[in-house]
């Protein structure tokens, strides 16, 4: 792997950390006008998700992290595994449910997805921003009322529950975002 | 700003000065890095004398004061090589100044004064607070930075939760001090006023005197807003000698870290023996101030054109 100083880090890039692939948030360059110049830097763990903040001295090394994000297909889930596919090569990847972590709430069969390889191997899966989904299981709705109020729980094909205005019903199509978990409109 | 500034000093009789950027000598002190460039006498090709580009006009002004000027004070542009980031661009303004006859704290009640009145209407600042170094790090961090070993500080890094430090700071007093500071005292310091921190423990690199009753200490003062270093100040040494020890001390430092060792200025150490009148100069960043009167993030938000697009 290819070894970059404090000089080269930006948000974005790669690095390992203690054994992990982490990549760059923000980098602060810190000098006292009398003193050693340090570098502030904050990193997401890309195997946990964490965020941790680390200084590094100006001009130290790091290794990068061969670490990629590509496009792939979801499969299924046999129980054990999440498998994707890359839809060029047809290549297929089994994901562990760490992996997988909360994306799993959204994934459903023949959706793309962000799968985030190091080294070849799944470390992180990211649903797509909006899924379309169906409702498998919610409480009748109030007549009369048309949107507003507080809504209620609907469950969602997946496994995932989200809040619903009361007119929406059970075997409905509904679009949520994923980055918040929150309905988005109905799908006709 | 600048014309507030000239103002401010107008006022005082205190004389606007000019001084080379180039300069056969430059900074000894390790931290720094000079930009060098080369004089040619007219028709002399090949044949070069280096020169630097001043990190800041200290020693020249220094000259002047040594020569009879008085008070003087001079804006004008410093050059630091290898810093870059939000607080710092490779080329910057520094305004400084010295006063003859001034100790820390009458320099002190001048400066708050004059930032005060360049950061109002815009923004507006309470009276100021001045810390000991030595207070901020007992209130604060709970050690002595003073009498603390490398062990008292590994133990304050852990409890602070900056394990790293041990690696990275070693056995290194003063680089302790520095990362104790910047990550743990400095973020708080200089909210809605400015915050000044004075005498510094003489194991930091200074042109500051002793303080006459406390050897371990010198005369020196930093000034914060918004957590952001602005200014640095010191009542003058005067000692030949001791600058002189200084000096070789700093470029002991330099020749093992590998760096550059420039020479020495042989000019100042001359004007040192000639006779420093006794006074307090202070160096103030004035981009970082008219970043922060503007409620600006980064240097490049007030800079016409930051080193990327000069």
């Amino acid at each position: 792997m290819a070894i970059v100083s404090t000089a080269e880090f930006k948000g974005g890039l790669k690095i390992m950390m203690d054994n992990d692939p982490c990549t760059i948030l923000s980098n602060e360059f810190v000098k006292p006008g009398k003193g050693q110049a340090f570098n502030r830097v904050k990193l997401r763990n890309l195997k946990t998700g964490r965020v941790l903040e680390k200084t590094f001295k100006s001009g130290d090394t790091v290794e990068t992290a061969d670490v990629v994000d590509v496009e792939m297909q979801y499969l299924y889930n046999d129980g054990e595994h999440w498998h994707f596919m890359q839809p060029q090569s047809f290549e297929q990847y089994g994901a562990e449910p760490a992996a997988v972590a909360d994306a799993k709430q959204w994934l459903k069969e023949q959706d793309i997805c962000i799968v985030t390889l190091w080294n070849g191997n799944p470390i992180a899966v990211t649903p797509p921003n909006f899924v379309e989904l169906t409702i498998t299981e919610t409480d009748p709705g109030v007549r009369g009322d048309t949107s507003g109020g507080g809504g209620k729980p609907a469950t969602l094909e997946t496994g995932a529950v989200v809040r619903v205005p009361l007119f929406i019903q059970t075997a409905e199509v509904i679009k949520v975002d994923t980055r918040t978990g929150e309905y988005v409109s109905r799908v006709k | 700003m600048l014309a507030a500034v000239r103002r401010f000093f107008d006022q005082r009789g205190v004389l606007e000065v000019e001084t080379p950027v180039l300069s056969r000598t430059g900074a000894t002190d390790p931290h720094l890095v000079s930009f060098t460039t080369r004089l040619h006498q007219p028709g002399s090709h090949g044949a070069a004398l280096p020169l630097l580009l001043q990190t800041s006009p200290e020693f020249a002004m220094k000259r002047l004061l040594a020569a009879g000027s008085g008070c003087i004070y001079q804006i004008c542009k410093a050059f630091r090589d290898e810093e870059q980031g939000r607080l710092h661009n490779p080329e910057f303004t520094l305004l400084e100044w010295y006063r003859v006859g001034f100790g820390l704290t009458d320099l002190i009640a001048e400066t708050d004064e004059l930032v005060r009145s360049l950061c109002a209407p815009a923004l507006p600042l309470a009276a100021p607070e001045v810390f000991a170094y030595r207070d901020l790090f007992r209130q604060r961090l709970g050690i002595d930075p003073v009498e603390a070993g490398i062990e008292t500080l590994v133990q304050c890094a852990v409890t602070q939760g900056l394990p790293e430090a041990e690696e990275l700071c070693g056995n290194n007093k003063p680089l302790w001090l520095d990362f104790c500071f910047s990550h743990r005292i400095q973020p708080e310091l200089g909210r809605g006023r400015l915050s000044f921190v004075r005498d510094f423990p003489a194991v930091l690199p200074s042109l500051a005197r002793h303080k006459p009753d406390c050897p371990e200490l010198v005369e020196r003062v930093e000034v914060y807003l918004a957590g952001v270093e602005l200014a640095n100040g010191f009542h003058e040494l005067q000692d030949a000698a001791e600058q002189d020890r200084r000096f070789e001390a700093d470029l002991q430092r330099r020749r093992l870290a590998g760096m550059d060792v420039p020479p020495k200025d042989g000019r100042l150490l001359a004007a040192l023996d000639a006779g420093l009148p006794d006074c307090a100069g202070i160096a103030l960043g004035l981009d970082r101030l008219l970043m922060l009167r503007q409620g600006a993030r980064d240097l490049t938000e007030v800079l016409a054109f930051p080193v990327d697009r000069a």
